[in-house]
């Protein structure tokens, strides 16, 4: 028979937790809000900009001569991965979602006999991934998105990105994060940001509304190529905070959900059994009394 | 004359200005160049400087931009700025303490160095700003 004392204990023990778990719910609803706003407020910049990219590129003549970070550097020998994680847990599958892929394009890769390094944003990814590839691991990057997705940290991992591409540390760059579908479901997502990928299908739709006039270009196709290839790089990382973000922020209000939920129905069964116990001692403690009167 | 430019002024966090003017005047990397309705379609990047909304013969609105792109198509005209404040927001002494500060960094830069570069482009950034904020107190007070 379970003691009353440390059922007692128990229950605001659950109690105390459930409490905590409610709060980071109600943060993380009100923090999604903010960053659900600045994802859609960032939208129209990113959609011109693959205008405009998709409206050069078409009119390119040939992808020779054409700057690295489109074209390519000539090979894909060795692979640069940027795995966005949060810098928390207590979120879901949000983060093991992430490394899970990360480690299978990782296998697939070294069984082609390609080389891989990782660039990690965010702690929780670093500490997953040291286990298993502690040497593939440039650096970690943390508190990317503390107060939000901003656009100075996107830029900031974007011009390190392009410096190294430069440097030919490697061939090809490819970022994995989550994107946002709704509260209780998010996608991980792949993306290659350099060379940059060719637009996919839907974007030939989107250009047969008259873009396809031809552009004056001013100073020249290169220098706007120049000047737009890194800045689209660090566009593409910010979208990738940015839904990475709103994610984490979704996946750990659904966790505290129902993790507030689950403490609710253990608080429940444990007061049942409490009361219950409770009971018994009452009614052994009269019996007993009663049969001690009766003696008399 | 009814035909209008719609305009939209854009920094990759927000959409900072988007209104219908009569012309637009953007800062190009060649030079400044006016948008009228019916422009044709172009594709420039943006030095720093200022961007004026013309409404009728008067500039109704001066945006500071520290660069970016511009492009006019459809006979829309969308600036993509870095970053973009309008001029009448500008702390004159903000801008002047960022442009003391990247004088002292484009000094100390490296010459021919990436730093030297960046440290180039800020200063032209400052050096836009306050002047994009001497704009703004002169057209405030002539008014």
């Amino acid at each position: 028979m379970p003691n009353l004392k440390d059922l007692r204990i128990r229950i605001a023990t659950v109690k105390s937790t459930q409490k905590i778990t409610s709060a980071m719910k109600m943060v993380s609803a009100s923090k999604l809000r903010r960053a659900q706003a600045a994802a859609e407020a960032a939208r129209p910049y990113a959609d011109r900009m693959e205008r405009m990219l998709g409206a050069l590129t078409a009119s390119l003549p040939t992808v020779e001569g054409a700057p690295a970070l489109l074209a390519g550097s000539g090979g894909d020998r060795s692979h640069l991965i940027v795995p966005i994680t949060a810098d928390r847990g207590l979120c879901g599958g949000f983060n093991s979602s992430i490394v899970r892929a990360v480690r299978r394009h990782v296998t697939a890769l070294h069984e082609s006999g390609k080389s891989v390094s990782l660039l990690c944003v965010g702690r929780k990814g670093r500490d997953a991934l040291k286990r298993d590839y502690e040497s593939l691991i440039l650096d970690t990057l943390e508190d990317v998105t503390k107060t939000g997705a901003g656009f100075e940290a996107a830029h900031a991992i974007g011009q390190r990105l392009c410096a190294m591409f430069e440097a030919g540390e490697f061939d090809v760059c490819t970022v994995f994060f989550n994107t946002f579908k709704s509260v209780i479901s998010q996608v991980v997502t792949t993306r290659q940001v350099i060379p940059l990928a060719a637009p996919e299908g839907e974007d030939d739709a989107a250009g047969n509304g008259g873009s396809k006039a031809l552009y004056i270009l001013e100073p020249s196709e290169e220098e706007i190529l120049q000047a737009l290839l890194p800045r689209n790089v660090s566009v593409q990382m910010f979208r990738a905070l940015a839904e990475s973000y709103a994610s984490e922020q979704g996946a750990r209000m659904t966790a505290m959900d129902n993790a507030t939920r689950n403490a609710g129905e253990m608080i429940d069964d444990l007061t049942l059994t409490y009361n219950r116990t409770r009971q018994a001692v009452i009614t052994s403690e009269l019996i007993e009394i009663i049969s001690g009167a009766e003696a008399v | 004359m009814t035909e209008k430019v719609p305009f939209e002024l854009v920094t990759p966090e927000r959409v900072v200005f988007a209104e219908e003017a009569d012309m637009v005047v953007v800062p190009g990397g060649d030079g400044d160049f006016g948008v009228l309705p019916g422009h044709a379609p172009l594709l420039s990047t943006v030095r720093p400087g200022t961007v004026e909304v013309y409404e009728g013969d008067r500039v109704t609105m001066r945006i500071f931009v520290s660069g970016g792109f511009a492009e006019v198509a459809d006979g829309r005209c969308a600036v993509l700025a870095d970053e973009a404040v309008p001029a009448s927001e500008i702390d004159r002494a903000d801008a002047e303490e960022r442009l003391k500060r990247a004088q002292e960094a484009h000094r100390e830069a490296a010459p021919e160095g990436p730093e030297h570069r960046e440290a180039e482009a800020e200063l032209r950034a400052a050096e836009a700003m306050v002047a994009a904020a001497g704009a703004a107190a002169k057209a405030g007070t002539s008014r």
